[in-house]
């Protein structure tokens, strides 16, 4: 296929329309509307169903519901709707579902505003909802990486039966780059578990998240952790920008990581050796990936649209065996890559 | 040139990149030169966000108080009927689709004054996702003119692929683009051609202004 311009939000709808998605439910909010405009207008007729529900909590239950049945699903919000969803995502975790939640993050906490954020890392990666739990966190930085990982979340959700998310921002959403969509592959995964009519062939299935006895919930959410294992050994993605013999190493995600990537050039044409690691995967994190930076680098830079939330996963990741500095913007304001520079420098990168 | 310059067409088709150069364009004649960024279904990439390239150009920007302002709703906090009969030229960047267009419509009225001197000019980009198809692209201006309440009178072709635009690429839009045209017996205004571009030929040369922050090419 030629290649096209599209918006980042067009281009997650026109991907989980082709990776085999059947169901939508979402509430619109700014600014990942148009992944509803576009499903609105174009997903009946390549035979999925777009509803738009009447609150994202009521979303959320739908697609534990489509779920259930083996469908491919999906819903997308912007933070505060994600706030919203969290009970039923935590549901559809317990019940062993998988479905495609996609956040394009705005400012918070609470209302906020509608300007890009990565203000909700934390939430993604740690507290998506209570009890014990992961969700497949994918943290894309260009539009054509919105296709790429979408069609990848739909697969390892049926993989590994969990909830996958994408967590992009509002500028990814918006902005409009050239992309080429793969050429269809039908994954039809087996879903054995599905409770889509028993026929009287089978036992029937329940999908549930509760247990009345307390070692049946144990052991339940110990056999989830063991295939959380499998993923940290397996799942977790980085790409390595010019790390190899990086001494000021900065370690940035999603649209952010394209301002570092800039700032990392610009310093390189000073001469001074800097590189990025950019984490593909939030969770499971990429910590080999940091470790093998860690090998040259003196110092870590982590920047954010945030105030700070990843650094203690790269800290831990190199169990603070070197230093780890932040620098980072929120509320929707965006650095500039001379800014990051300014702080390559500052760490004495101009020696 | 007419005095009032509407630019319409696709979401993402290359409206504000145009109006930015046209503009920049027109004050070169000395006349004053005004912007008005009548766009209210996007929240980021707009006109508002060339303030300084404008003050710097000697072009009067008029946008919505709530323009880049975490406040999302589709106001227009101006007087357009009256900046309308202001001396000098008139670039009006409108929003994307019929959606965006029905801003317009309000002032589709007042601006039958001026009916000898208004160009509505329709922006097409062969490489913008479902508007490839020249039917499919056609079929969107009747939309447009509808909740606009006023009509055509060119097609701008902004076929382009931002960064990435070859001299290929802008070979099959000029094409395309005069498809269209004819599917809509409409004249075609300007063929744009980003100035990074290697392509000679009958065009006009615009600069990229709607680009990401971290882009490193200026």
């Amino acid at each position: 296929m030629e290649r096209k311009l599209m918006k980042g939000n067009e281009a997650l709808a026109e991907a989980a329309i082709r990776a085999g998605c059947k169901c939508f439910f979402g509430y619109p909010i700014t600014p990942q509307t148009e992944i509803s405009a576009y499903l609105a207008k174009n997903f009946a007729k390549a035979g999925g169903l777009f509803l738009q529900a009447e609150s994202e909590i009521a979303a959320i239950n739908m697609v534990l519901g489509a779920s259930s049945t083996g469908t491919r699903v999906m819903t997308s919000s912007s933070s505060p709707g994600i706030s919203l969803k969290s009970e039923g995502i935590s549901y559809i975790a317990g019940s062993d579902l998988p479905c495609v939640i996609i956040n394009v993050q705005r400012g918070g906490p609470g209302l906020g505003g509608i300007q890009p954020s990565q203000a909700d890392y934390w939430q993604a990666t740690k507290a998506l909802g209570h009890g014990d739990f992961q969700l497949l966190v994918y943290a894309p930085a260009s539009v054509q990486e919105m296709v790429d990982m979408i069609g990848n979340a739909f697969d390892k959700a049926d993989e590994y039966r969990m909830p996958a998310m994408i967590l992009a921002d509002g500028f990814l959403g918006q902005m409009m780059e050239p992309v080429e969509f793969p050429e269809a592959k039908q994954t039809a995964v087996e879903k054995p578990w599905a409770a889509n009519g028993h026929k009287n062939a089978r036992k029937h299935n329940i999908i549930n998240s509760l247990y009345l006895k307390p070692d049946e919930l144990e052991n339940n959410v110990i056999e989830r952790y063991k295939r959380y294992d499998i993923i940290k050994e397996k799942e977790a993605d980085a790409e390595m920008y010019r790390t190899e013999d990086a001494e000021i190493t900065l370690v940035a995600y999603g649209a952010t990581a394209r301002v570092a990537k800039s700032a990392v050039n610009m310093a390189r044409d000073m001469g001074i050796k800097a590189g990025l690691v950019r984490p593909k995967t939030l969770w499971p994190f990429p910590v080999k990936q940091i470790n093998e930076a860690a090998k040259t680098a003196e110092k870590f830079l982590v920047v954010e649209m945030s105030m700070g939330q990843m650094i203690d996963d790269v800290k831990l990741a190199i169990n603070c065996s070197k230093p780890v500095e932040f620098m980072g913007r929120t509320g929707g304001m965006i650095m500039k890559p001379a800014d990051i520079l300014e702080e390559i420098k500052k760490l004495g990168g101009n020696k | 040139m007419k005095k009032i310059n509407i630019i319409t067409g696709h979401y993402g088709s290359g409206k504000t990149n145009f109006s930015a150069n046209l503009a920049i364009e027109l004050a070169k004649t000395g006349k004053k030169v005004t912007v008005v960024d009548l766009d209210i279904v996007n929240p980021y990439f707009r006109t508002a966000d060339f303030t300084e390239l404008f003050e710097g150009n000697n072009i009067e920007l008029i946008k919505s108080m709530y323009a880049n302002t975490n406040l999302d709703i589709p106001a227009i906090s101006f007087d357009l009927e009256r900046i309308a009969t202001d001396d000098g030229f008139l670039v009006i960047d409108v929003g994307g689709d019929d959606d965006g267009a029905l801003a317009l419509g309000r002032y589709a009225s007042a601006f039958e004054a001026f009916a000898d001197d208004i160009d509505f000019f329709y922006v097409v980009n062969k490489f913008r996702y479902l508007s490839d198809d020249v039917k499919e692209c056609a079929s969107l201006l009747p939309e447009i003119e509808n909740a606009s309440r006023m009509k055509a009178t060119a097609v701008v072709n902004c076929s382009n692929l931002g960064r990435e635009t070859t001299a290929e690429n802008i070979k099959d839009g000029i094409i395309f683009a005069r498809k269209v045209a004819e599917e809509l017996s409409l004249p075609v205004a300007y063929n744009i051609c980003p100035d990074f571009v290697d392509y000679e030929g009958d065009v006009t040369y615009h600069h990229l202004y709607v680009k990401p922050i971290w882009d490193e090419n200026e």
